[in-house]
């Protein structure tokens, strides 16, 4: 048997490094490290509590806004205000313009690079794919940059700046949106679409959005001259709807209205979500031992000398269960067909995490359009929230890359404790005190590595677009 | 010129901004200028071997390079062992290969404020992480390099701060450097390239006129002055953010919140809380960096008895209540 370390693993936010146990050329065990450690919940404690509004976007570049509407929904929990409902829709279009952007940068600058690969030379589809996303050179790269700041437009007009806005209050947002702007806004979502339609997908959103099987899918993507097609050719040719199986037991904290919250398992029906079941288990990470705490009375305190630690990272459970979060869980739970459809004959995989992506894209693209229109000019988008001297609160929300939990208390006025658990905490997790390992570690396991093994590792650990920054808050 | 980024203790937020470059798309606009990145961990394809390939090859002197940016403080803990973050696939600490890689780069960028000075990264209560900037901790020269740190091209770090940093002080600080050369007289004082931070955020800021008259915000989403009351330090801060707009047309002002000041150094421990300007007396402590307090105070007194009633009233809400009057032609 013979050890690989796979890093620094880059195109991913944040830095990672990958161990693969290798044995006649397949990965017979995983081990996913997180080698840096931030200490983000300890900055916290001693704040006033609306100061979590200025400090936790800054644990994540990428996930800036999810990190705000978290503490913003923690923050609101304790105050037991509701933002009035153009709040809630100005709070959903900064969110949603995030999620959609991430999945456009992922797919194109972190995720599809890796089939410009030398390895692939020769593939039917290379030369193609090459040219089109080779990193930094590829065609694809002006326009998706393009397309992406114009659509960050947005957040200037509705958050002033994006990453890092101060925008989501637990009241609603600050800025108003004038009459002028919602002409401006809607400008820019026909922009977005245009791309998304032209240079993506090639086909209308709601056409594409609406397929419903993965043979309707290969059929509907045959001869289609756009990106994801071309992605999927690649993708069936190196049977990615089969690789990167990791527990098929997925979470959803549910998004925007649109998408419902629930655990989904084989052969059952969505189960209603329970947020206290879940735990974090400390064991192998460089932290202080204890047993699986929930997060509301977790801690984090650091013992960089540990036996058997490999990671910064905790290892968070549902129930005990070892669960999979991200676009595919968020679809799949909420019931979208093709997902199911992929999931039931395959399982979980690359293929089915990077169509979930662009189904989010087609669907939540319609929704905005439509939040936009539902605004009212001239009425509130922030209301007051006072906040009592004590109290406990719970902001669940889903950043793009899957669900992501702030709990939050304060006493005496001052921020008493603040624990995190990010979407890659789950998803790179590293083993619990039971041994059973995280998502990642499980989705590595059989596939092809060392001398001469195609790069099919480089594309199942970046198709769970991890995000290593928020992991190791 | 060729560009070798490495990131550590920070949120990779300055490089989602710098991605967010325009009018043009980020990499036309520094390749036509001769810039290239030799390898950046968000961008490159080389992962793993080729990348640390790469990077040993710079840090031996084989392979050349121009400028390193780094982006993310530097964690020397724990012990100054700098085991907080080693490097995925080396085992060696980050701070190591900055240091290794400081001396064979002919410039060293800070990218961000954790790089330049420690930012939040350096914050934890006690500051178990050891974390600092690469020639900062918060304003006093040292951090990881030393406050004697010269590149071999004869500048101290340039620090371009910010939380995260504006897309166009990276792309033109670059530029400036690829096309003319940079100097020690195109750095303020703490190092920070002025071409941003010799305005103030103030400067263009579109609640200007609630300003002048002293008619505040009270709460969230109220159009007014947001520096009696909600914390702003637009007038303390160093950045064109409000003549050099965000994505496309934003600043933090006119998305109705308050300048933090994010450029400065120890932005992250104001000592009170963000979001409340802190008063004596009822006068905010905070004043504009160079006005002297009676005269402000006096000021202040005069132009709030002299607010139109349009400014008064639509200081306290979140939309305009009130026009301003249209006057006959001829009048």
């Amino acid at each position: 048997m013979k050890r690989i370390q796979l890093g620094p693993f880059n195109r991913v936010e944040g830095d990672l490094e990958v161990s693969l146990d290798v044995e006649a050329g397949q990965v017979v065990s995983a081990q996913v490290n997180s080698p840096l450690f931030r200490g983000f919940e300890q900055i916290l404690i001693g704040r006033a509590p609306e100061d979590a509004l200025a400090i936790v976007p800054r644990i994540c570049g990428i996930c800036s806004v999810a990190q705000s509407a978290a503490a913003a929904a923690a923050l609101a929990d304790i105050a037991g205000v509701t933002p009035p409902p153009n709040g809630l829709l100005a709070q959903r279009l900064i969110q949603s313009t995030e999620n959609l952007a991430d999945h456009l940068t992922h797919f194109y600058l972190f995720f599809m690079p890796d089939f410009a690969r030398s390895a692939y030379a020769g593939r039917h589809w290379h030369g193609d794919v090459a040219a089109r996303f080779m990193a930094v050179k590829g065609k694809a790269a002006e326009p998706v940059l393009q397309a992406r700041a114009h659509f960050f437009n947005l957040i200037g007009v509705l958050a002033g700046r994006w990453p890092h806005t101060l925008a989501l209050q637990a009241g609603g947002t600050t800025k108003a949106m004038t009459p002028a702007e919602r002409i401006r806004v809607l400008a820019l979502l026909r922009e977005f679409r245009a791309f998304l339609e032209t240079v993506l997908i090639g086909d209308t959103l709601e056409s594409f959005a609406s397929l419903n099987t993965e043979q309707a899918l290969l059929a509907w993507a045959e001869g289609r001259n756009a990106d994801f097609p071309m992605f999927l050719r690649a993708a069936g040719d190196l049977a990615l709807e089969k690789a990167g199986r990791a527990t098929d037991c997925f979470l959803s904290y549910g998004a925007y209205g649109l998408f419902e919250s629930g655990l989904w398992q084989p052969n059952a029906a969505v189960d209603t979500l329970k947020s206290a079941e879940i735990t974090e288990d400390p064991r192998h990470a460089w932290l202080a031992e204890s047993s699986p705490l929930p997060p509301a009375v977790g801690e984090t305190i650091l013992d960089a000398e540990k036996s058997g630690a490999y990671t910064w990272c905790k290892a968070p459970r549902y129930a005990g269960q070892v669960v999979e979060t991200g676009a595919l869980a968020r679809q799949v739970v909420a019931g979208n067909h093709l997902l199911r459809d992929l999931v039931g004959r395959h399982g979980g995989s690359v293929t089915a995490r990077v169509v979930a992506r662009m189904i989010e894209l087609a669907s939540v693209l319609p929704a905005m359009e439509q939040w936009v229109r539902d605004i009212v000019p001239g009425e509130a988008f922030c209301y007051p929230a006072t906040l009592p001297e004590s109290g406990e609160g719970v902001g669940l929300v889903e950043a793009a890359r899957g669900s992501l939990g702030h709990w939050l208390s304060i006493k005496r006025g001052r921020i008493d404790r603040y624990q995190i658990i990010a979407p890659t905490t789950w998803n790179f997790s590293p083993r619990d005190r039971e041994g059973q390992p995280g998502p990642l570690e499980q989705a590595l396991v059989g596939l092809p590595a060392g001398d001469g093994a195609l790069p099919i590792v480089q594309h199942v650990v970046r198709s769970f677009d991890p995000c290593m920054v928020c992991t190791v808050h | 010129m060729k560009v070798l980024w490495l990131q550590s203790a920070g949120c990779g937020g300055c490089t989602q901004s710098m991605l967010c470059s325009a009018p043009r798309s980020l990499f036309d606009e520094l390749s036509d200028a001769g810039i290239e990145f030799l390898w950046h961990p968000a961008l490159s394809l080389e992962s793993g071997e080729e990348a640390l390939a790469v990077l040993e090859g710079c840090a031996e002197g084989r392979l050349a390079f121009d400028v390193l940016c780094v982006e993310g403080a530097m964690l020397r803990g724990p012990n100054g062992s700098g085991k907080f973050h080693l490097m995925a696939g080396n085992g060696r600490p980050l701070t190591e290969w900055v240091e290794r890689l400081s001396r064979q780069a002919k410039w060293v960028f800070a990218i961000g404020s954790c790089t330049a000075y420690g930012g939040l990264s350096a914050s934890t209560p006690g500051n178990p992480l050891e974390a600092c900037g690469l020639q900062y901790d918060t304003d006093t020269p040292g951090g990881l390099l030393g406050a004697g740190f010269r590149s071999s091209g004869g500048l101290p770090v340039v620090n371009i701060a910010g939380c995260p940093t504006h897309p166009g002080w990276i792309v033109d600080t670059l530029e400036k450097l690829a096309l003319e050369g940079l100097s020690a007289a195109d750095l303020d004082e703490v190092g920070r390239p002025l071409l941003y931070a010799d305005q103030l955020v103030h400067h263009g800021c579109a609640r200007n006129e609630y300003y002048e008259f002293k008619a505040s915000a009270e709460k969230h989403s109220d159009l007014g002055c947001l520096m009696e009351n909600l914390g702003c330090k637009g007038t303390q801060a160093h950045a064109d953010c409000n003549l050099r707009p965000w994505n496309g047309s934003g600043s933090c002002l006119r998305g109705g919140f308050a300048c933090i000041a994010c450029t400065e150094p120890g932005f992250e421990s104001p000592g009170h809380a963000f979001q409340q300007t802190p008063k004596l007396a009822g006068i905010p402590i905070g004043l504009p960096t160079d006005m002297p307090k009676a005269w402000f105070v006096a000021l202040a007194a005069l132009s709030k008895s002299a607010t139109p009633k349009r400014v008064r009233d639509n200081a306290v809400v979140d939309h305009t209540v009130i026009r301003p009057a249209v006057k006959k032609a001829g009048k």
